[in-house]
Order: C-alpha cells, then sequence, then structure tokens
C-alpha cells in the first residue's frame, strides 16, 4: 500500500514536471478547459436553453460527439489484439497509447452526456441501488455499464502494469484474465451505443440492422488513424522516437485502410438500400446529402458537411493505398487526419442530426449548435487530450526508465 | 416467498435510511433546505425517492414540499393530488378527422388546463410549449390506404394509413377550415405498447393502469431518449423555466400530470389525468366546438368509444410500427 502511494505521488511529479514545450502544451490544454467550464457552469445556470438545440432535433453536439468518442475509445482493442492474442511484438511499446487512448475518449464521452442531460443533479436515478436504473429495457443503461466498466478495465491494465514496472516487478498472470476481457468489452461499447439509436422505429435513418457494424468500422478507422498521428507527433517531437517503429505505424496504417474501405463500403450499402427502393423513409439521407425543399425553400444545411465527409474519407484511401505514399510520413499525417476529420464530421453532424429530419409529424427544422455548445465540447476535448497527454507523459517515463540502460 | 419479502424488506430499510435522514426532525430540517448553489436544488428535493416507491406518508411529505415550492416561485396556492387510477378502466380517445376543422381551441384549452408554459413579454427565448399539434394535410396527399385495410386490434378493426411527411403543423390562413385540407390533431397517442416508456434509462415514464403514459418531474434526468423514441413527436422538453402568469395557473394539479414542471425534465399529455381520475372529459374534448373529440373506457364494451372503433372506419398513426395506440382517428 505504501509502495501504491508512493508510485502515485512519483507518477504526479513525473507529470507536473517537463520542458517549456510540455508547458505551453498543458496550458493550451487548460484554457481550453476553463472557457468549456466556464460554458458549462453557464448552461448549468440557464439551461440547456443555451445550446442550439429544441424539441424538433433534441439531441445535437453533444450526443454526437459522445458517439463518435466511444468509438474512439473501442479502437484500443486493434492493439491488444495483435499484442496480447498474436504476440505481435512491435505494438508492445504502443499498447499503452492504445488503453490511454480508451481512457481519453471515454473521459471525453462521458463528459458530453454529462452536458446534454437536462437534470445532472439527477443522474444518479440511472444507478443501481441508489437508482432506479431500467434494466435490461433500457440502451441508455447499458451503455452506463459498458462504458463505465470499459473505463475501469482501461485504467487496471496498464496502471498495473505500470505499477508492476516501477516496482521491477514482473506482472501476475491475473492481468491476463482482464486483458483478454477487455477485447469483447471494446466491442461491446460501440456495439450499445449504435444500438441506442438502432433500436429506434420512430427514427427510419437510424433504425438499420447495418448501424452497429457501421459504427465499429468507422471507429475502427479512425481509432488508429488517431493513433498513428499521436505516434507521428511523439516521433518527431520527443526523444521517445527510437521505440516507435517503422512496422508498427506500418501495420497500424494497414488496420486503419482496411477498415475505412470496409466503412465506404458500408456506406455505399447504406445509401443504395435507402435511395433505391426509395420509400418514405429515405428523406432523412436525402436531407443529408441533398437538402429538403418546403415552401420553395430548400434546407440543406448538413449538405456541404456530407459531401466533404465523403471526401475527405475517399481521398484518405486514395492516399493510403498506394505504397509510395503510404510510407511518406507527410502523405501518411495528411490521409490520418483526413480520416479522422471524415469519420468526425460523419459521426459528428451527419449521423445524429439527419435522424430528427423532418420530425416525425414532418416539420423541417434546421440544427446549429450555439458558440457556448461548441465552446462546451471543446472544452471535453481539452479534458480529454489533457489526461491523455498526463497518462502518456508518465507510462513512457516510467516504461523509459526501465528500457534506457539497453542502449 | 420469505426470502422475496425478507429481500424487499431490506430495500426498504435501505431507502428508509436515506428518508430518515432525509425528513422530518427539526435538526435536519434546515439542512434539508439548503440549496445546492448553480443549479438551485435544495437536499430535500434530490433526495425525494421514485414516485412509485413512495409510501401514502412520503407523498403527502413531498406534496406540502412541492406545494410550498408552487408558492414561492409563483405565488400561487394549488393543490396537487395523487389520486389513483380508476379500477376497470383504459382510456381512449377517437378524433372525428371529417369532422375537425383545425381552429387550434383543444391547444390552447390543453395548455391553460395543463399550465404549459407561455411566451414570455421579456425573454424571448421562453416560448410557448403545445401538448397538441394540429397537422394540416392536403386532401390528395392521403394514402389510399386510409380508406381500405383492416388491421386487427385488442380493442376493434381499424383502417391503416396517412402520411404525417407532407404535413404542416404551423398553417396560419385567415380562416380556418380552407377547403382543399384536413386537420389531424396529434397528442401522446399513450400507446399501449410505448417506445418511450421502454428507452428511459431511469423509470421517469411508465404506464399507469389505466393507459395513460405519465413522468415523474422529479425523476426524469432530462436525457430526452423517450423524444427520440416517439414516432408521434408528442413529448416537449423545457429547454428553460417555464414562463406562467400567476392569474394563468390552473391551481387544480395532479402530480403525474399539471403540476408545473421544473426545467430539464420532459412532458406530455396525460388525457388530463387531473379530470379524468375525477370523471371529468379532458379539457380539449370540451373545447372543441365541432364535437371531433370523444372519450372513454375502452374495455366497457358499451362505451361510446367502442361503439365508434366498431361502427365506424377507424385508423391509427403509424400502424406499422406497432405501437398500439390507444388514441384512434375515425371518419362518418
Amino acid at each position: 500500500m505504501r509502495n501504491f502511494v508512493q508510485f502515485i505521488l512519483y507518477s504526479l511529479r513525473i507529470a507536473l514536471s517537463g520542458n517549456s514545450k510540455y508547458y505551453a502544451w498543458l496550458a493550451s490544454l487548460l484554457v481550453l478547459v476553463i472557457f468549456g467550464t466556464y460554458s458549462y457552469l453557464y448552461q448549468l445556470q440557464n439551461g440547456l436553453i443555451i445550446t442550439g438545440m429544441r424539441d424538433q432535433v433534441s439531441w445535437g453536439l453533444y450526443i454526437s460527439n459522445f458517439t463518435f468518442f466511444v468509438g474512439v475509445a473501442a479502437s484500443a482493442v486493434l492493439i491488444v489484439v495483435p499484442l496480447y492474442v498474436y504476440n505481435y511484438r512491435e505494438f508492445e511499446y504502443i499498447v499503452t497509447f492504445g488503453e490511454f487512448l480508451a481512457v481519453s475518449a471515454l473521459i471525453i464521452a462521458l463528459t458530453n452526456v454529462l452536458a446534454d442531460v437536462g437534470r445532472v443533479d439527477r443522474l444518479f436515478h440511472m444507478f443501481p441501488i441508489i437508482g432506479t436504473p431500467n434494466w435490461p429495457d433500457s440502451m441508455l443503461t447499458w451503455d452506463i455499464i459498458v462504458l463505465n466498466g470499459y473505463l475501469l478495465l482501461n485504467l487496471l491494465i496498464p496502471g498495473y502494469k505500470l505499477y508492476k514496472k516501477y516496482m521491477n516487478q514482473e506482472p501476475s498472470n491475473w492481468i491476463r484474465y482482464f486483458i483478454l476481457l477487455s477485447i469483447p468489452w471494446a466491442i461491446s461499447i460501440h456495439t450499445v451505443t449504435a444500438f441506442i439509436y438502432a433500436g429506434l422505429s420512430a427514427r427510419p435513418y437510424w433504425n438499420t440492422a447495418l448501424m452497429a457494424p457501421r459504427f465499429i468500422a468507422s471507429a475502427f478507422t479512425s481509432g488508429p488513424a488517431m493513433m498513428i498521428l499521436v505516434l507521428l507527433i511523439i516521433r518527431r517531437y520527443t526523444f521517445y522516437r527510437k521505440y516507435i517503429s517503422d512496422k508498427a505505424i506500418s501495420t497500424l496504417t494497414q488496420i486503419t485502410l482496411i477498415a475505412m474501405i470496409i466503412n465506404l463500403f458500408l456506406l455505399l450499402s447504406e445509401i443504395y438500400t435507402v435511395f433505391y427502393s426509395a420509400t418514405v423513409h429515405q428523406i432523412s439521407l436525402k436531407y443529408l446529402f441533398f437538402g429538403l425543399e418546403h415552401d420553395g425553400k430548400l434546407y440543406a444545411a448538413l449538405t456541404p458537411i456530407a459531401w466533404i465527409s465523403v471526401l475527405m474519407q475517399v481521398t484518405s484511401v486514395g492516399l493510403l493505398l498506394p505504397k509510395r505514399t503510404r510510407q511518406n510520413f507527410k502523405a501518411l499525417a495528411l490521409a490520418c487526419a483526413l480520416n479522422f476529420g471524415g469519420v468526425w464530421l460523419e459521426k459528428g453532424m451527419g449521423l445524429i442530426v439527419p435522424g430528427f429530419v423532418p420530425t416525425p409529424i414532418g416539420e423541417i427544422w434546421e440544427y446549429m449548435p450555439s458558440f457556448m455548445e461548441a465552446v462546451i465540447v471543446l472544452g471535453t476535448i481539452g479534458w480529454g487530450l489533457l489526461v491523455y497527454t498526463l497518462m502518456l507523459k508518465v507510462a513512457k517515463t516510467i516504461e523509459g526508465k526501465q528500457n534506457l540502460p539497453e542502449e | 416467498m420469505d426470502r422475496k419479502k425478507e429481500a424487499q424488506d431490506k430495500d426498504m430499510g435501505r431507502r428508509d435510511f436515506i428518508k430518515k435522514v432525509a425528513v422530518g426532525s427539526a435538526v435536519t430540517a434546515p439542512l434539508m433546505n439548503f440549496q445546492i448553489p448553480i443549479v438551485r436544488v435544495s437536499l430535500d428535493e434530490l433526495l425525494q425517492k421514485h414516485f412509485k416507491e413512495m409510501s401514502e406518508e412520503e407523498k403527502k411529505r413531498v406534496i406540502e414540499r412541492l406545494e410550498k415550492e408552487h408558492r414561492e416561485r409563483y405565488g400561487v396556492d394549488v393543490k396537487i393530488k395523487t389520486t389513483e387510477p380508476l379500477k376497470g378502466v383504459v382510456w381512449g380517445y377517437a378524433l372525428n378527422i371529417k369532422r375537425c376543422i383545425g381552429c387550434r381551441r383543444c391547444v390552447y384549452a390543453c395548455v391553460k388546463e395543463n399550465n404549459q408554459s407561455r411566451a414570455s413579454p421579456e425573454d424571448p427565448t421562453v416560448g410557448e410549449i403545445h401538448w397538441i399539434r394540429v397537422v394540416e394535410i392536403e386532401k390528395a396527399k392521403i394514402e389510399p390506404g386510409t380508406e381500405g385495410t383492416d388491421f386487427r386490434t385488442k380493442f376493434g378493426d381499424v383502417k391503416v394509413g396517412i402520411s404525417l411527411e407532407e404535413g404542416e403543423h404551423y398553417y396560419d390562413p385567415e380562416k380556418v377550415p380552407e377547403k382543399e385540407y384536413i386537420y389531424i390533431p396529434i397528442q401522446c397517442q399513450q400507446c399501449e405498447k410505448p417506445p418511450c416508456v421502454k428507452v428511459c434509462p431511469t423509470k421517469a415514464t411508465w404506464k399507469e393502469p389505466d393507459g395513460v403514459i405519465v413522468v415523474d418531474y422529479n425523476w426524469c434526468i432530462g436525457c430526452r431518449y423517450c423524444m427520440a423514441a416517439c414516432p408521434y413527436w408528442a413529448r416537449r422538453f423545457n429547454w428553460t423555466w417555464p414562463y406562467l402568469p400567476k392569474d394563468e395557473i390552473n391551481p387544480d394539479m395532479h402530480y403525474l400530470g399539471n403540476r408545473i414542471r421544473y426545467r430539464g425534465v420532459v412532458e406530455k399529455c396525460t388525457f388530463c389525468i387531473q379530470r379524468t381520475r375525477e370523471g371529468r372529459y379532458p379539457a380539449c374534448l370540451e373545447a372543441c366546438p365541432v364535437g371531433a373529440r370523444k372519450f372513454g373506457n375502452l374495455l366497457d364494451p358499451e362505451s361510446e368509444i367502442r361503439k365508434i372503433i366498431d361502427e365506424k372506419r377507424v385508423f391509427r398513426l403509424k400502424e406499422e410500427l406497432g405501437t398500439e395506440p390507444k388514441f384512434f382517428y375515425y371518419m362518418d
């Protein structure tokens, strides 16, 4: 126990010390967090009226970002499986990047839920014993269970391994069971999140069996893309570069590429089925890609976002397919940024909002997030990145100490 | 059996503990009145139980507090009831779309009766909340299926159809009804299989024994999942505090019905639970100038509503979704 306390204190010391660049990075994240927190307090005081949401589109930026970042969290499994199931050693060094990415993405996802509920003071009504969770009927109740479970798993596994490293001991074998458990768990978090929407017959746009597969595919392409970006940045700007092999990056690149192709294939399947059958239910997808006309006015706020998102995703495939561009780190970084941005737009605005347009009784009402709402979301992302930075700093310093003497 | 009871007792014990700390004694009273800053919620309110888990005594105490809240916040003396559902009754509603003239008197009678938010003269963000929406549809756009297909239900055969995708609920002509249009007032359809109840993560909304879907405004967390799940757009969210002038408040209130809602919770039509449980008609029915609205007990084969379902051409909205509304539209 005393060792553990020392470990925590040691970690804190590492996390809070660094060069001036490190402090500048932390400070800029802190600015985001402060603005976000201020806006959130303002929202608490004035209610959700300060957002762009209304009865017609009753979920917006918060739930979109929640959805997207659950996907990013799930994608950590793509590092865990090759390493622990197939014993792919190239991922040994980068596995903490994945696990802590999961933690940070979950923090972003969960804080977005906090921002979205109207009565945050009553959130405990969802929990067992102190509340009345509607389990197993409500997918939101399921989601709270699997998300919090996944968060705990991804704190426990890397935390335990680091602690053992700090103590100069080999990790015990029991942690392996938790690692294996985390694999189906990762799939479950994004599946349940997809089921939140897919189960609603009231919203034909979401009511498709492809929803969960599409969620998984888009998560498995945008997650590794984000990871590659992080690894490239770390290779360029820090002295940990020698531990991140070209081969690890190339493997991640392949995963990203394949998942993106599957993602686009699923999108195409959806588009085909909806538009070819052309029932009344095509109206939401039509709104997303072409806009809707009503009384001589065109409603098409999301149209540019939809096309830009598709264009970004297709371009990223175009950049990743040829070997020459795939192995060029500048082109690779661009491809990953396009991939991540494209999926974020698709999941962010393209998935949640059109589900509400038109309303079930035929009203076309366009949603635009308010400024405050956007700042709150930026704040949650700031939180995530801050936690990610601090945790990586600790992990890499402790791991580095153990590895350096080998030089 | 014994074990089950034991578990129940234990359950009660745990909740009672919270409650004992929460209410009553002179020592804890000031503590319970403590308001958590920013969200402005008293500990007493925060620790309140789910409506269905409260004993009669607890309900009484909560009602006292709520009446006090109404007095302090809106300056009116109100009476909040917890009238139980009538035995052997399942409420059903029928609406004659051939008669409806689209005058929206039902909409405003509902607003008045059920204490919905009015438009604030000072704050433009505080708008009116309507539980009833009257959708205007061109006669030509009614699906051909409307006049034909039979569909068997628990309460009699109905016809299928009407597409709402082409509806307009902001119609504003000089005079209604317009010739080429029909009007379809839509409020909560009180589904037998309500998707909103299924998705609620906290069981804050449920179906009462008389078939009415209600919300515990003190248990709703405001996640708005039910709004996404409702195929009839029948649920409203309080994006801010409702605005109600003192002299427009209806003081005859029900806990699960028309008491004034909080900011951040969902509300909806309850077929005027505060009236119907005392043998009165819903306010929208009484306001209808053309007698298009009929209301009654679906379990009574002799009731007017059952006669309508049996004899008229009847349809329900979005029958294909399997929600089994207890709101029937008919033509004569």
